[in-house]
């Protein structure tokens, strides 16, 4: 072999060796849901939907969130913007079945302002633990609200995301207080994660479907 | 150079350096660091702990020093000029035997001093201990049990209705017995100023014993990867005076009620039913 | 007659693995996809504690599929030609040894010793190069106390598989190059024992690394390098890829040391008796007892996290009668053997070349045999120690706190015997004593810290913390992975014929062993304050020891590039020739040319490191005809 060969075939193979590490740099690493804008103004309003089957993406079969943005389209995303030092006013449409809380301590929603938690308009303390489909929890300001479940035998249940109000659902309202700036997490208490052990994995271990932030700022 | 005595001076030069480099580095430990030892002293069991770091900063000084100072001044006097060898030195049987009977018993020292404050002076030391525990301090204790999830921890007050809070609240001078447990996959509970940590394994009880000493906040980490959100379940607990710990725990009891009601009977351990194991 | 290109390319080679493995995957995943809907079809009548598996998350499928594609690649690659020609009742059409020249015998089944140690090498600094780039990407995220580079998710992923990949990898990354290539050749005998086990046991290992990355395509791992169960139970697909590249690399571990122990005890020439074994050799031999003993117990764990994920056995769920003690026991008493199996090799190139670099004989031979033997035999009896505060049996802590203090005395004779050849030696600071001398000061620091977590009231604070992060960093990466080095530098020459540049290796050491330290000495204190491992977020007060520690790493990054650099230009570039034993060695293999082309029967005469003894003979006379090897 020359030098002239042996040379360029390490230079062949630096260049593929970099095309590799680019690949796997933004193939699956730097991947991640899109930052939404999810509520503005000091009387902010979030509104939220879950839904059994996000029905498109990579995971169709995966219970999601989805967030209304400012143009009032209903988007995929998990990574939410909402106002610092703002009460944020908070309605879930929430299109999932029951399931069962692990921990029933979180079937009382805590963290939020007092008496503002109502189910279908009606203000509640706390639900059945059987019937909670999901919670909204940010748990470093220590937000935590139970998502009632549609009933088992609901006549009219969604069947696509975005799910339509037509359809079987019930609607939370509650309203919390975003203090500091700074990036938050949330994430669901009930195990959401349908087919996998202690339904805590899938799902709810993805950034993108049952975990995310809220970006307050 | 090669003889005896030249030798013999070498380690005496030696033995003077690791002397006088050990005894200053000691000095620094003691006077400077050991006051400020984490994981500071919060509790009884923390003291405990910061008291062995000590130790073991004491006794490791000297055996660094030893190696660094031997290699050093090797690599500094003894460098190869020209083409000859070293005197072919096999072993030296003295060296030896005090170099076994000396790690030896710095080592034996170490594991009798580690038993005893493990098992006699400090109960546990704040390790978790299981369902039946080896060491248990005298006196009475007040039961809390902290209940691990995917992925935030709750704690759950027996004495006191049997009511669950998002706060670790501790009544000071009170001694402690945490039961730690885990509702899905394992986890670790780390008290981190008060000296505390016990894996939360599901279904199993994990005891603890602490007495913390002063009024002040604690980080709380967990400390075994438990999944995605392992980065971000930590919270801060607090020491009390009592009488604030009375009032807190009374505003929870009646903050809580609804949660409350809907608890199962307080058990050490709670198994979820296979059909919630699936999830779903 | 050389055949055309096309023309050989096809047959049993890599080519002919990967095209195969490929068929194979695809044949299983069809397999599992069937068994599996059969199995949701008839779900009701296996109860409650039976979960579906997802249409798209389907383990039983990658599971058969990754079965069939290993079967598809050591089929492609020609190992299953012996077997079945015997099954088949034919004359077994194995092809002789190979002692072809040319690039392309190192991309087929071959085995020759020396081949198999230049596939190992490569394959090992390839894989070993990726995991250092996932540290890379880890330490960049913690350049912030939140997290702002990657997702929790893509971050928990990049941590597992950057330990999977190292303690992988580095369990054969003595053994499988250095132990391969020189062992044969230090004791005298013409080759390893089972030499298609050393084949078979190569072509795993890049199998296992192939596997261990399709983890990316399937969602990553969320449980780190120890996949504790119950989380593992609970992962998504990509947990799979871990499952079964530990499972390839533990097989692979197995065939390695049985391979190297047998060759050890049997295949020495005349006159290499045990008390003229090379130290580095004894380092293998006791490396080679735990690869045997330990990885199968693990590979059982892993068997069982399969069947809990893929069939419902519930080894390791509490609620039915399982247990997570079960794993963490199986796992640790494989996972603390595994890191001596990451020390001793070290042990065995640092005494090997301290003697080379320092003039003298080495200094208490017998004692660092039995540092060797007595750490590999302690090394069973410790396993709890990971497990101080898990609350399993606390009665039995002092007794694990014992035994675990007590492997310090061994592991302290190593110093003892170091020291003793330093001293009043003739020392020379070639670039592999740089690397030897490291290897002391950091390995020292590793085994003190070691005391600190072995000591259970010192261990509640630092269990889980970022101390036992930079004390395990400091036996493994500042131990055995300085001492690789010493071995490439000192080795590389003899392997292929070609000498590194010596400039870039020293800069590359320096770059290494200050990166190092200021990597791995913050981040003791780290964890004295209270970080735990494998955390996105951090206190924001600790952010000044975490960008040091970032910094320091990405200088460590560099010096690494730096070394590939060099290993490339040198060997394909430059190509200076490496001409007679340069270093002044007395050991064996430096009688020989570089690289040893034949073999003739050596007898050996004295021992390896006579240096300093007047009128001693080389190591050994040849008597051999010569045979090309």
């Amino acid at each position: 072999m020359s030098v002239r060969l042996r040379v360029s075939l390490v230079f062949a193979g630096a260049l593929v060796a970099i095309a590799l590490i680019a690949a796997y740099l933004v193939g699956y690493l730097a991947q991640s849901p899109p930052e939404v804008q999810g509520a503005s103004g000091t009387n902010a309003q979030l509104t939220l939907q879950t839904v059994a089957a996000i029905s498109s993406g990579d995971r169709p079969d995966w219970v999601s969130y989805l967030v209304k943005d400012p143009s009032g389209q209903w988007v995929h995303s998990t990574t939410w913007k909402v106002p610092a030092n703002s009460v944020i006013h908070v309605t879930v449409y929430q299109f999932d079945s029951a399931s069962q809380l692990r921990n029933p301590f979180w079937a009382q929603p805590q963290g939020i302002i007092p008496s503002s938690f109502m189910v279908n308009g009606t203000a509640m303390d706390s639900i059945k633990t059987e019937t909670a489909s999901h919670t909204f929890a940010i748990p470093e300001l220590g937000v935590s609200v139970p998502l009632q479940g549609i009933p088992d035998g609901a006549k009219n249940p969604c069947s696509s995301a975005p799910c339509d109000v037509a359809s079987d659902h019930q609607t939370i309202t509650f309203s919390f207080r975003t203090g500091a700036p700074g990036k938050y997490r949330w994430q669901c208490f009930v195990p959401c994660g349908a087919g996998y052990i202690y339904g805590n994995g899938g799902p709810m271990s993805t950034i993108g479907f049952m975990g995310g932030f809220v970006e307050v700022g | 150079m090669d003889d005896g005595r030249g030798s013999r001076n070498h380690f005496v030069r030696v033995g003077v350096i690791w002397l006088v480099a050990t005894l200053v580095v000691e000095a620094g430990l003691l006077l400077w660091l050991g006051p400020h030892m984490p994981p500071f002293r919060a509790s009884a069991q923390a003291s405990e702990q910061a008291n062995t770091n000590i130790l073991l900063a004491g006794l490791a000084i000297p055996v660094l020093i030893l190696v660094w100072v031997f290699v050093g001044y090797s690599i500094a006097v003894f460098r190869r000029q020209g083409e000859g060898d070293g005197p072919p030195i096999r072993g030296h049987y003295r060296t030896q035997v005090a170099w076994v009977v000396s790690s030896a018993s710095i080592v034996l020292f170490l594991a009798g001093y580690g038993s005893y404050v493990l098992m006699i002076s400090a109960y546990g030391v704040g390790g978790g201990q299981g369902p039946d525990p080896a060491a248990v301090p005298a006196g009475q204790t007040m039961e809390v049990q902290v209940i691990a999830q995917q992925w935030g921890f709750t704690y759950r007050y027996p004495t006191f209705g049997g009511v669950e809070t998002q706060q670790l609240v501790l009544p000071a001078g009170q001694l402690v017995e945490l039961h730690v447990t885990s509702i899905d996959v394992i986890h670790s509970f780390w008290a981190y100023e008060i000296g505390v940590k016990a894996d939360a394994n599901p279904g199993q009880d994990n005891i603890t014993f602490v007495k913390p000493g002063e009024v002040a906040p604690f980080q709380i980490r967990c400390a075994e990867l438990c999944g995605l959100w392992h980065g971000y379940m930590n919270g801060t607990g607090q020491v009390v005076s009592r009488a604030t710990f009375d009032s807190w725990v009374a505003t929870q009891q009646a903050d809580n009620a609804a949660a409350t009601a809907q608890l199962p009977p307080y058990a050490h351990v709670y198994l979820p039913v296979p059909a919630v194991v699936r999830g779903g | 007659m050389q055949r055309p290109t096309w023309r050989r390319l096809i047959g049993f080679n890599l080519l002919g693995g990967l095209v195969l493995a490929a068929a194979g995957f695809i044949i299983g995943w069809l397999l599992g996809a069937r068994i599996s809907s059969l199995l949701s079809d008839h779900v009701s009548t296996f109860g409650a504690n039976w979960f579906i598996n997802q249409s798209d998350e389907n383990d039983i499928a990658l599971l058969l599929g990754y079965a069939f594609g290993l079967i598809g690649w050591l089929g492609g690659l020609g190992f299953l030609n012996y077997p079945l020609a015997r099954i088949a009742g034919r004359p077994p059409s194995f092809p002789a040894e190979d002692t072809g020249i040319g690039i392309g015998r190192y991309f087929r089944m071959n085995t020759n010793h020396k081949v198999v140690g230049i596939q190992y090498l490569i394959v090992v600094l390839a894989l070993f190069f990726i995991g250092g780039l996932n540290a890379m990407l880890i330490r960049a995220e913690l350049l912030q106390p939140t997290p702002w580079l990657w997702q929790p998710d893509r971050y928990l992923t990049l941590v597992g598989l950057h330990g999977t990949m190292m303690l992988m990898i580095m369990s054969a990354g003595v053994l499988g190059p250095f132990g391969n290539y020189l062992v044969p050749i230090m004791i005298g005998s013409r080759g390893m024992a089972f030499p298609r086990i050393e084949a078979l046991s190569f072509w795993l290992t890049p199998a296992a690394g192939i596997v261990l990355l399709s983890t990316l395509f399937l969602g990553g791992y969320q449980t780190g390098w120890t996949g504790y169960a119950p989380l593992s139970d609970q992962s998504r697909l990509g947990m799979d890829a871990y499952l079964m590249a530990f499972t390839l690399i533990g097989l692979s571990m197995v065939l390695v040391g049985l391979n190297l122990i047998t060759t050890i005890v049997n295949m020495r020439a005349p006159g290499m008796t045990w008390s003229r074994l090379p130290i580095f050799c004894w380092g293998v031999l006791s490396t080679g007892i735990l690869m045997v003993l330990s990885p199968l117990t693990f590979a059982a764990a892993l068997f069982m996290v399969a069947l809990d994920r893929t069939s419902a056995t519930n080894f390791f769920i509490t609620s039915v009668g399982g247990s997570p003690y079960l794993y963490e026991n199986l796992f640790w008493f494989f996972g603390h053997p595994e890191v001596y199996i990451l020390a001793l090799p070290g042990f065995g190139i640092v005494l090997e070349l301290m003697p080379v670099f320092a003039r003298k004989p080495l200094f208490g031979y017998r004692l660092a045999v039995a540092a060797m033997l007595g750490v590999a035999i302690l090394s069973f009896m410790v396993w709890q120690h990971h497990l101080f505060v898990s609350g399993i049996n606390a009665a039995l802590r002092p007794f694990y706190m014992l035994t675990t203090e007590l492997i310090s005395i061994p592991t302290g004779f190593v110093f003892l015997v170091a020291i003793g050849t330093l001293w009043r030696g003739r020392i020379e600071l070639a670039v592999p004593m740089l690397f030897c001398l490291a290897f002391l000061f950091n390995f020292l620091i590793g085994g003190i810290s070691g005391v600190f977590v072995s000591d259970v009231p010192s261990d509640v604070t630092l269990h889980g913390s970022y101390f036992v992060l930079a004390h395990f960093h400091y036996t493994i990466m500042g131990g055995l992975v300085f001492a690789f080095f010493a071995g490439i530098y000192y080795w590389f020459p003899k392997m292929t014929g070609y000498r590194l540049n010596e400039r870039l290796a020293k800069l590359h050491f320096w770059g290494m062993f200050l990166g190092f330290n200021g990597t791995f000495l913050p981040l003791f204190a780290a964890g004295l304050l209270d970080m735990p491992r494998r955390v996105i977020t951090y206190n924001v007060n600790l952010q000044g020891i975490n960008d040091f520690a970032s910094i320091s790493a990405f200088v460590l990054g560099l010096s690494m590039l730096v070394f590939l650099i060099n290993f490339i230009y040198s060997w394909v570039v430059a190509r200076v020739p490496a001409v007679g034993n340069f270093w002044g060695s007395r050991s064996v293999e430096w009688l020989l040319p570089s690289p040893p082309t034949m073999w003739e029967s050596p007898v050996f005469v004295s021992g390896p490191y006579e240096y300093g003894v007047p009128d001693a003979p080389p190591m050994a006379t040849f008597v051999g005809q010569g045979i090309k090897s």
